[in-house]
């Protein structure tokens, strides 16, 4: 009953999409706002039917409805409430369905803004958002049906349909499978929503950069409008990648956060494609220049989500052969064929308009800096995307040997492994490119900047951070990529600081203001610009925990038996006893003990353990975890020997500054909180007209 | 890992029992030669052939624990690292390795992201060429001059800086 309610609403939904389009499409042709204004109410009354059919799953999902198939592959009697409700996004067709809950809620508070300066804008808009919800719409009722139930057929088949085939009984399990206990940590309950809310956000800046170019109101108003909206989405992406890398760290076992697996790279590409966005919008409000640039970025970042979104559901990175078997994979792929050219051409016809009002004048001047920037991103997304599609090419290109058996031996259709080695050599030099270019070109003005002026503005940071590196040199650290690194980060870190100095400095000389209040009121007048440094001073930090276990990570494994050592550089442990037991959730957990000394002395007792869940047979191996702003020591239960428990292998993990990186990424969030907070609508002064300001302001 | 222990070590006597004469030459004293640091060193260059991206050297399941093994066994029989990387590759396919080999059609994958990266490095350059050789008249004859007050100093910025501001309250 709940099941067929959940599902009516999704059907309804579904046509009311249609009905959407049709109105916004009919009401721009007649020219008539009541049909436009009919379209915005269909998009409203998605809310509350997508809100029915989630809570109908979560009703489903708590109340152990086993028949229902999602129901039993995700949850069953022993888990309690709260991850039966998180199970919505614990497997493919629940999360789908919390991915349109949240469009539909996106796009709903977007029908709510005002209009009034923006009415041309709003059936396209629609338009955007429907086809998005409808593709999306169709995966579900069609293909990924969360709310399908098991029958058993008078042959005795087991199917899976939402009607009951004739004939049939329904099927109804004792007990469901369980939710995959490495989704139950934390992590991975925030993780996803996260990154949905990310993911899905961009659809709005999307929908109304297709709105600018449908109408041909090809000014930045467009940007304007979602330039919040685009950090916030920017910033839930972030959020769900940290917190998929903190997940990473705390459950997987391998003494790491990131090891550039495909999924992982699904969800950092359309971040790669927007971080580039928000800097360039910058240059086109400024001085009115990219706009071509500009858009495409949008779109790019928009199909990278959906491209995002297809690889990790598509089943495609297992096997290109998987792809052909649901019909999961074609779809994602014909849709983000139909969006991709349906955008590029709309902006091809819209290219004349689109040129740039002014021009570059100097190649070190800001403008010029955030094109390199743009550049070095769009490198490492080639790097990113280039990585994730070449073994499905490897092996779909197996088609042409097997046509002509003359190329079999080039095109042999064994898939290949890119492994990290391939990302990081290829990431690292374009990561300290634009960590050089945080440096530079907080420094470089708007417009005009000669080399004279630009070497005026930077010695002084500079000096400062050759200064650091002599101190770390001093302090023994040899590693020339190391050094290089550090100091990139000291440079970027100095010019930061001293451009919140002169800011802060030239308010206090001013206005008498102490410094405390100066550099409030600074950051608060000008916020982007000061969110943005203070974003850039997360990313140094964050960079300090991945240079810390880049290039200084270390690792050693050993059998040991009980009361004897084992040691990794400064740290050493020895293991102390070692339990297994059963506990009343289904895990069977060996918790070994162990006391961890530094350089000799006693500083902490660890315990690394390993849960076995028997129903579902998995394992997790949960670190033994010492962690301070130095460095991390990092333990592991390999395995030990039953029974008698006297020997174990421990395999452990130096890991100098990672904690940084978690640290930088609090910062980082700060930052955009101070970057994005809503404040009044305001007119910018037109910079062209005035260039006083280009020399004063971001 | 539990219960797939003792199998382990029953397929490690097998292996040993039935392997070459070289393998007798495995010490059982308790340090095992060679250390599981240098194995796993190996391993982390190894990509576990079943399962999805996982190297050798943390993959948890049974099977990887005997492909480790049989790394151990090879540099027992003193087999180098190469060795050892060839005959998985033999075994299981090149996708054991980290990294496609640099042969055929693999080369694609090293040589197209630095094309297009230098791709478009020139399209910048051209572009910022183009656009800054010629502005500066154009400059010049709009605003005077190309103003150097970009510089930080002090006191223009300053008074600049007061201007926007108060420009902003």
């Amino acid at each position: 009953m709940v099941a067929d309610v959940g599902y009516g609403a999704l059907v309804i939904t579904f046509l009311l999409c249609f009905y959407g389009i049709g109105a916004a499409i009919y009401g721009v042709k007649k020219k008539e706002q009541s049909w436009v204004e009919s379209a915005r109410h269909a998009m409203l009354l998605s809310l509350p039917l997508l809100t029915i059919s989630a809570l109908s799953i979560i009703n489903l999902l708590v109340t152990d409805q086993f028949q229902v198939a999602y129901v039993a592959s995700v949850t069953n009697r022993s888990m309690p409430t709260y991850l039966r409700v998180t199970a919505l996004w614990g497997g493919q067709e629940g999360s789908l369905i919390l991915w349109v809950w949240l469009l539909s809620a996106f796009a709903s508070a977007v029908m709510l803004r005002d209009w009034k300066r923006d009415r041309e804008f709003l059936p396209w808009v629609i338009i955007v958002c429907l086809v998005t919800l409808g593709f999306f719409l169709i995966l579900i009722i069609f293909v990924e049906n969360p709310f399908a139930k098991m029958w058993i057929t008078e042959t005795g088949e087991r199917v899976t349909s939402i009607f009951q085939p004739g004939g049939s009984e329904p099927f109804i399990p004792v007990d469901g499978n369980g939710l995959n206990p490495l989704l139950r940590h934390p992590g991975m309950i925030y993780h996803p929503p996260m990154l949905y809310l990310g993911f899905v956000s961009f659809v709005i800046p999307f929908a109304f950069a297709i709105a600018s170019l449908v109408t041909g109101r090809t000014d930045d108003r467009w940007i304007r409008i979602t330039r919040r909206w685009t950090l916030w989405a920017w910033l839930f992406l972030a959020i769900g990648l940290i917190l998929g890398a903190r997940w990473a760290y705390d459950v997987l076992g391998w003494g790491g956060y990131w090891g550039w697996d495909a999924v992982e790279i699904a969800a950092l590409m359309p971040w790669l494609a927007a971080t580039p966005f928000l800097h360039s919008v910058m240059i086109q409000e400024k001085r009115g220049m990219f706009k071509h640039w500009n858009m495409f970025l949008i779109i790019l970042t928009y199909d990278l989500m959906i491209f995002g979104t297809f690889l990790t559901r598509s089943g495609v990175l297992s096997s290109v052969h998987a792809f052909a078997q649901s019909a999961i994979g074609p779809l994602f792929f014909a849709f983000i064929v139909l969006t991709l050219g349906t955008s590029l051409w709309l902006l091809s016809r819209r290219w004349q308009d689109l040129k740039s009002e002014t021009r570059i004048t100097s190649l070190l001047s800001r403008e010029s800096m955030f094109l390199i920037n743009n550049w070095l991103f769009m490198g490492i997304l080639v790097v990113s995307f280039w990585g994730v599609i070449f073994p499905l090419l490897t092996e779909a290109l197996g088609i042409v040997g097997d046509t002509f058996p003359s190329l079999s031996h080039i095109f042999t259709g064994q898939k290949v492994t890119v492994g990290p080695i391939y990302y990081e050599r290829a990431t690292g030099p374009l990561l300290a490119g634009l960590l050089f270019l945080m440096g530079v070109a907080p420094l470089s003005a708007w417009r005009a900047s000669t080399a004279r002026t630009l070497g005026r503005a930077i010695w002084k940071p500079f000096a400062v951070s050759l200064v650091v590196l002599v101190i770390i040199i001093g302090g023994g650290i040899r590693h020339p990529g190391a050094l290089l690194a550090f100091w990139l980060c000291a440079f970027v870190t100095v010019v930061t600081l001293y451009e919140f100095w002169r800011g802060m400095a030239a308010r206090r000389r001013r206005s008498g203001e102490n410094y405390g209040l100066a550099l409030w009121r600074l950051a608060a007048r000008n916020r982007r610009r000061y969110g943005g440094y203070i974003i850039h001073l997360g990313v140094v930090l964050m960079a300090l925990g991945i240079i810390g276990i880049e290039i200084f990570q270390t690792e050693t494994q050993g059998t040991i038996a009980i009361g004897k050592q084992m040691s990794l550089g400064e740290y050493s442990f020895t293991f102390d006893k070692l339990d297994e037991f059963d506990t009343r959730d289904g895990r069977n957990v060996a918790r070994a003990e162990i006391s961890v000394f530094k350089n000799g002395e006693f500083v902490e007792t660890l315990a690394p353990r390993r849960d076995f869940y028997y129903e579902s047979g998995q394992r997790m191996t949960i670190p033994g975890l010492r962690s301070t702003i130095e460095d991390d020591f990092y333990v592991l239960l390999v395995s030990w020997e039953p029974i008698s428990a006297e020997n174990a292998t421990f395999k452990a993990f130096h890991n100098p500054l990672v904690n940084w990186l978690w640290f930088g990424a609090i910062i980082f969030i700060l930052g955009t909180f101070v970057a994005a907070w809503p404040e009044r609508e305001k007119q910018y002064m037109p910079i062209k007209t005035d260039q006083s300001i280009a020399t004063a302001s971001t | 890992m539990k219960l797939k222990l003792p199998l382990v070590i029953v397929f490690l006597l097998l292996l040993t029992l039935t392997g070459t004469s070289i393998a007798s030459a495995q010490d059982p004293g308790p340090e095992p030669t060679p250390s599981e640091d240098e194995v796993n060193r190996i391993a982390k260059n190894l990509y576990c052939p079943v399962c999805e991206n996982i190297p050798l050297d943390v993959c948890e399941s049974a099977a990887c624990a005997q492909w480790r093994d049989q790394i151990r066994e090879k540099l027992v029989e003193g087999w180098t690292e190469e060795q050892i990387y060839d005959y998985f590759v033999v075994q299981y396919g090149e996708r054991v390795l980290a990294e496609p080999p640099r042969r055929g059609l693999n080369w694609l994958i090293y040589i197209v992201p630095p094309i297009a990266l230098l791709a478009g490095g020139v399209l910048l350059y051209r572009l910022l060429r183009k656009s800054t050789r010629s502005t500066p008249e154009e400059n010049v004859a709009s605003t005077g001059k190309v103003k150097p007050e970009s510089t930080p100093q002090d006191d223009k910025y300053t008074s600049l800086l007061e201007e926007e501001l108060k420009k902003r309250q």
